[in-house]
Order: C-alpha cells, then structure tokens, then sequence
C-alpha cells in the first residue's frame, strides 16, 4: 500500500515540478526579452557569444552537411533509379535538405554543440557565484550574461542551417553529377523549378529560426535553473541536450504540419 | 583571449558565409532568380476536369515554361473548375490561344500547355480563354476502351 501511494506522489510531484519549471521558463524568457536592451546598443558583447556559438560550431556543421548531403545523393540515386527518374536526383535532396533536414539536423548539432556548452558556462558561473558577484556589483546578469548568449544562438542557428542545406545540396551534387554522372543540366533545373523560394526556402528559415529560439532558451534557462554544484550542471547539460533535442522534433513536427499540409 | 579585431574577423566570416548559404539557396537551388522578379499577367481558362492539376504546375507553350498555375477554384453555376493562371508579360498571345491539360511523361505531373491560334488581338490581364480541353482521366480512357470490347465482342456472337 506504501509502495503504491509512494509511486503515486512521485508522479505528483513530477508533473507539478515540471509544470513549475515551465512557468519559471517562461519568466525567465519574458525578463530576457525584457533585458536585453542593453546587449543591442552594446552589440560587441552578442558579437564574442556570435563566435563560440556560431564560429566554433562551424566545422561540424559544414563537415555533417556534407556528408548527409552525400548519402543523399547516394540512397537517392539508388531509389530514383529503379523508376528511371534519376534525372529527379537534384530536387530530391535539395526540397529533402531545404525543407527538413537543414533545420532539424543542424539544430540538433547546435543543441549538443553550443547549448551544452552554454548550459554548463553559466550553470558553472552560477556554482562559483560569478552571477551574484556582478549583482553584488550592481550589474545585472540577465542582461550581461545571459540575454547575448540568447540573441547569439538566434542569430547563429538560421545561418548555421543555410549553410548546412548549401553543403548538403553541394554534397548531393558531388556524388550524384561528378561520381554517379546524373546530367548537370538537368540536375539543377529540375531543382530550379521544384523548389520554391517562398514555400520551401522561406519556411526552412523560419523553422531554423524556432528552433535557434527553444534551442538557447532551454539552454540559458538549465543553466540559470543548475543546482550550483558539479552534480548540478552536469544533470543540466545532460538536459539541455535531451530537451532541446526532443523539442526541435517536436516543433518540428507542428511546423510542417502548418506549413506544408495540402498545398 | 582573442583581440577584438580576430573576433569581428571572424563574426564577420561567418555571417557572410551564412548569407552566401542562403543566397546560394535562393538563386542556385530556388527559382527566385527565374520567375517571381518577373511581371505577369493573369488569364482565366474553365476546365470540364482538371484531373491532378496543382497550385503553381508549369503553364508551357511549345515546351518553354511562359508561366504558372497561379489559383483553382469551382465554379458553382457552371460546375466546371476555374484556373487563373500568371504569364509573363514577355510573351503574348493571340485572343483564340486554346488550352489543354497535358501531362509529363506517363506517371509525371500535370501542366497546362498553351496553343496559339491566329487571332490578331492580344490576350490582356483577366481574359479568358475559351477553347479547353479537359485532363485525361485514366480510369474514364479504361472503362471507354471496356465498353467498346464489349460492343466488339457483342456483334461478333451475333
């Protein structure tokens, strides 16, 4: 009987924990938004978070894209074969690339690359109370610390997806026209005349852009929330990854089902 | 720690490269380069059966795409299918030009394919077209060539 009401109170305070932690998030996002100000007119302070979250994370984003680009093109080729379409090669990794795995595969590499990391710098600011010196010295760290690393990840993520889509499309080009031999020509022009800029570019960006928004957020948010111990932060960037993982796919999802149902 | 410089250096390098990546993706892999910039006009055509013709199919004529599909509709009086249909302003055509749905290949997409007549007048924004000719439904083409063996096979026995 214990076991029983025990295992139910668990549950209890989970769900109540969890649905707290969402409110403070919430809060926490509205008071950043608020702060951030400051981080604008001095625009030195998001360009320094620009590079660790951006600069640094390019290689892996320019590498992976590459490589998905390439197997693409690999996999297509042997599908689109067997119809005798293998001319349609090009609009197959280009819409696949523009429309979906730009934005969610170079989420989920910015998640585990820079939200990671900054979730365990500000979750370690906060265990060697770093954040409360400066309010000690009246600077406030939501708008010093914590709002340009923000506004860094959301400027980042949508260049970080162009790119991986124009590796990818580039990759696909490679290993479909210069190893394969898929016709050049018609390889781009039926890419041309598939892919739509509104409908498929446009809407590519603006999911990178969701995604670059939940993806800092939850990170700035577990490392604002870290128990200030070395448990803590290492229990918050395990978070960060697995959250921002789940939700870029799950936003996902509701994003193409808005954006490309029908047509 | 980095100077300022080597830091706006590359800040710098890498906000051009994620520009050049969506410009790349716009010009190269988008078709913002070949259509949207430039002006059209709309024509209207009724169509008896569009079959599985789509929002933005190619509108071709001799071939060349001169345009896209730009809306479809029903119309409720007449019960037939109205497409609007945008064409560049670079290529005109006489006032009797009829139009058919056609499709790619055998299994490919739909398009509207656009035939001149010999009318002197130009076609002008809004106009519409007179002459159509219906997409070829499969399973209609199937059940005629059904019916005519069996008409066949009928006066045969007889």
């Amino acid at each position: 009987m214990n076991a029983v009401t025990g295992f139910l109170e668990n549950i209890g305070g989970r769900a109540t924990s969890s649905i707290h932690r969402l409110g403070f998030a919430s809060r926490f996002l509205l008071l950043m938004l608020q702060n951030s100000g400051m981080c604008f007119r001095r625009f030195s302070l998001i360009v320094r978070e620009i590079y660790s979250a951006g600069v640094l994370s390019l290689i892996i984003i320019l590498v992976s894209g590459l490589f998905v680009g390439m197997v693409l093109g690999l996999q297509g080729y042997d599908t689109l074969e067997r119809y005798g379409s293998s001319s349609a090669l090009g609009v197959l990794v280009a819409l696949s690339l523009v429309r979906e795995l730009g934005p969610v595969v170079a989420g989920l590499l910015f998640a585990s690359r820079a939200g990671s990391a900054i979730t365990a710098e500000i979750g370690l600011m906060k265990a060697t109370e770093q954040l409360d010196a400066m309010e000690m010295m009246a600077v406030d760290p939501i708008a010093r610390v914590i709002a340009p690393r923000f506004w860094a990840g959301v400027i980042s993520m949508p260049l970080l997806a162009a790119m991986f889509s124009g590796m990818g499309v580039f990759g696909g080009y490679l290993v479909g026209v210069r190893l394969i031999g898929v016709d050049e020509g018609s390889f781009w022009s039926q890419m041309q005349s598939a892919v739509d800029f509104r409908e498929d570019i446009l809407n590519g960006v603006i999911k990178s852009v969701v995604f670059g928004i939940a993806v800092t957020w939850i990170a700035v948010f577990e490392g604002y929330d870290a128990p200030p111990t070395a448990e803590g932060v290492s229990g918050a960037t395990t978070r960060t990854v697995v959250t921002s993982s789940l939700s870029i796919l799950a936003l996902d999802f509701m994003l193409t089902a808005f954006m490309f149902r029908g047509a | 720690m980095m100077t300022r410089k080597t830091l706006d250096l590359w800040v710098g390098v890498f906000v051009a490269i994620g520009l050049g990546a969506l410009l790349f993706l716009a010009l190269k892999v988008g078709n913002l380069a070949s259509f949207s910039a430039a002006e059209t006009y709309l024509i209207k055509a009724n169509f008896d059966n569009i079959g599985g013709l789509k929002k933005r199919a190619p509108v071709k004529s001799a071939g060349v795409v001169v345009g896209r599909v730009e809306d479809i509709g029903f119309d409720t009086e007449t019960y037939e299918a109205t497409v609007a249909m945008s064409i560049d302003k670079r290529y005109e055509f006489p006032k009797d030009t009829s139009a058919k749905i056609l499709t790619a290949g055998l299994l490919g997409e739909q398009y509207i394919g656009l035939s001149a007549g010999g009318d002197t007048g130009k076609l002008k924004d809004g106009d519409k077209l007179k002459v159509t000719q219906s997409a070829v439904v499969l399973e209609n083409l199937i059940s005629q060539f059904l019916f005519n063996k069996a008409a066949d096979s009928n006066k045969n026995s007889k």
